[in-house]
């Protein structure tokens, strides 16, 4: 074969990759279908990189294998981790995705340099500072997830700190605008990266634990956009369709879980919710909860007809997520419909109790969307709910001077009993009294969600043996 | 305007629009393996990284595309990998072993 038949056949196995990913992504619309879209994922990637290694511009093969084998052997791990690990991995998968294109950005100028169009410039530029900003901004957020002692948890926030983050994006700009003007300015494009990379820090910094599946979401989307302009730069289709998908999936996970809290963009990027906790903190009366034993606890569940399971991180916190799927089993042995409630932003990231509930073997069709599981609930006997709290605040439909108003709910209170497996009285992430504890109809069962659920289950298999 | 531009801005509008009409159809239940699936596919710019490592123009360039190449191939091989273990887990009632 010519070297230029060997270019269209390299061309043609990118279209067909393309299809695959079109196909992988249609597939994964139901579980059913999903294994299969995975699958030809798979193989489309698979072509694509072989085809790649029969360009005629890779002379040097050893080096690239190497780097492949290292690669492989630092993707196998992290695609074992333990499905708790999944919303820190997912991050740090943002952040590879990112740095290699931001790097291929990076060489592709300092080949080029100082003679770079000035079209191609602005795309360079325009792609570095986003790839750069990505890489730290993800890491930050997987070291947040993770629980790094070293990276703090809480929001980091300060007077002013708007203005700052917005002066240092717009010295970004203004450098990329420089390098356009003046090419042969070569030394402000390192600048140029290091201040995206800063940016990317004080982007996520001020974020916290509950606003994470909205910025690991919309880091998903940066990560895609950043290499489908890197295909716009290397005139390479292939890319610019594989990061568009990517970029279009982060945002609309991203708008799906503003519409969840209720909450614009800019208001999860730069309102920190710590500085409500003040000014909620004052609401709070005497009010009496009433609390019941892991014994009451079982009576109740053991009387009901139909249960419904609110999950939260607190569950994952916990580890629970197997005690509860032995609840479930023991509840639906006695003839119980037990049925779970998700939040889509339960968790700290999108989809993220669905995958711990599955891999506790629960079956995926009792896993309900909020809006499916809403009308239910006041026919529901019994709404259990599990290391969760903002997501069930009647506040946010009733009370107007709440800061949740407004953000759709899992409508607990309207069940005939409400249980509530908690630590303590502390209030939520976002520090807002739930008044959902001093309701008529409410039982709080204190103490840690593991030893709490296994107490009940023990109740429930001591009255039931015979 | 390089002409390259506008074609790639073309398919680039397509394909967003693809993608959006895609992935509104994804359930919920599986937002997190679409997360994970659609990083595995973007990890495709390996073959960017693989070509810009491979045509050893510079030293910079080649060792940056060679760590390109092994963070996105990294993210290749552990997209997939986790986004079919978590695809396993989902079962239906009737199919869960008793």
């Amino acid at each position: 074969m010519t070297p230029e038949q060997v270019l269209m056949l390299i061309d043609f196995t990118y279209i067909a990759a393309v299809i695959g990913f079109i196909l992988s992504l249609k597939w994964l619309s139901s579980p059913v279908t999903a294994m299969r879209g995975v699958l030809i994922g798979e193989i489309a990637s698979a072509i694509a990189v072989v085809a790649t290694l029969f360009d005629a511009r890779v002379t040097e093969h050893k080096w690239v294998i190497i780097a492949l084998i290292i690669g492989a052997g630092v993707g196998v791990p992290l695609g074992l981790v333990k499905m708790t690990a999944v919303p820190q991995r997912t991050a740090l998968s943002h952040a590879f995705g990112a740095l290699s294109a931001a790097l291929i950005g990076i060489a592709e100028y300092y080949v080029a340099a100082p003679n770079v169009p000035r079209f191609e410039m602005a795309e360079i530029g325009l792609e570095v500072v986003i790839g750069s900003l990505t890489v730290t901004g993800s890491l930050i957020a997987a070291g947040k997830l993770q629980e790094l002692k070293w990276i703090p948890q809480r929001p980091i926030t300060y007077k002013g700190q708007n203005y700052v983050s917005l002066t240092v994006l717009a010295s970004a700009v203004l450098l990329i605008v420089a390098l356009v003007l003046h090419p042969e300015h070569t030394y402000l494009f390192p600048i140029m990266v290091g201040v995206a990379l800063v940016f990317g820090v004080m982007l996520v910094t001020p974020i916290g634990g509950a606003d994470m599946p909205t910025v690991i979401s919309l880091l998903n989307s940066y990560a895609g956009f950043s290499a489908s302009l890197l295909g716009f730069v290397l005139q390479s289709k292939v890319l610019v369709v594989a990061g568009a998908l990517d970029g279009a999936s982060g945002f609309i996970l991203s708008v799906i879980m503003c519409k969840a809290m209720n909450r614009s963009f800019t208001n999860v990027l730069f309102g920190a919710f710590g500085q409500v906790q003040v000014a909620a903190a004052g609401t709070k009366e005497d009010r009496v909860v009433k609390s019941a034993s892991p014994e009451d606890a079982a009576n109740i569940l053991a009387a009901a007809n139909r249960v419904v399971i609110v999950p939260g991180y607190g569950m994952a916190v916990a580890q629970a997520q197997h005690k509860v799927r032995e609840l479930y089993d023991i509840l639906t042995k006695k003839g119980i419909d037990v049925r779970f409630g998700i939040h889509p932003v339960a968790g700290r990231m999108p989809g993220h109790m669905n995958v711990l509930l599955a891999e506790a073997d629960i079956p995926y069709d009792k896993l309900m969307e909020m809006d499916d599981i809403n009308g239910d609930l006041p026919q529901t006997d019994v709404a259990l709910i599990i290391g969760a709290n903002d997501v069930t605040n009647p506040a946010a439909r009733t009370d107007q001077s709440s800061p949740i108003f407004g953000m759709p709910i899992i409508d607990v209170d309207k069940a005939r009993t409400v249980m509530v497996i908690k630590r303590s009285m502390a209030a939520g992430f976002a520090g807002i009294d739930n008044p959902l504890y001093y309701l008529d109809h409410t039982l709080m069962l204190f103490g840690d969600a593991k030893k709490f659920v296994s107490e009940i289950i023990q109740n429930l298999s001591n009255s039931g043996g015979h | 305007m390089p002409a390259d531009f506008i074609s790639s801005l073309f398919v680039f509008i397509l394909a967003a629009f693809l993608g959006f009409e895609l992935i509104k159809r994804v359930s919920p239940l599986l937002h997190t393996p679409l997360m994970s699936l659609t990083n595995a596919l973007d990890a495709i710019v390996v073959v960017a990284a693989i070509i810009i490592a491979g045509m050893h123009e510079t030293k910079l360039s080649t060792t940056l595309g060679l760590i390109a190449v092994a963070a996105s191939f990294s993210n290749m091989v552990g997209g997939f990998v986790i986004t079919d273990r978590m695809l396993h887990m989902f079962k239906t009632g009737k199919a869960k072993k008793p």
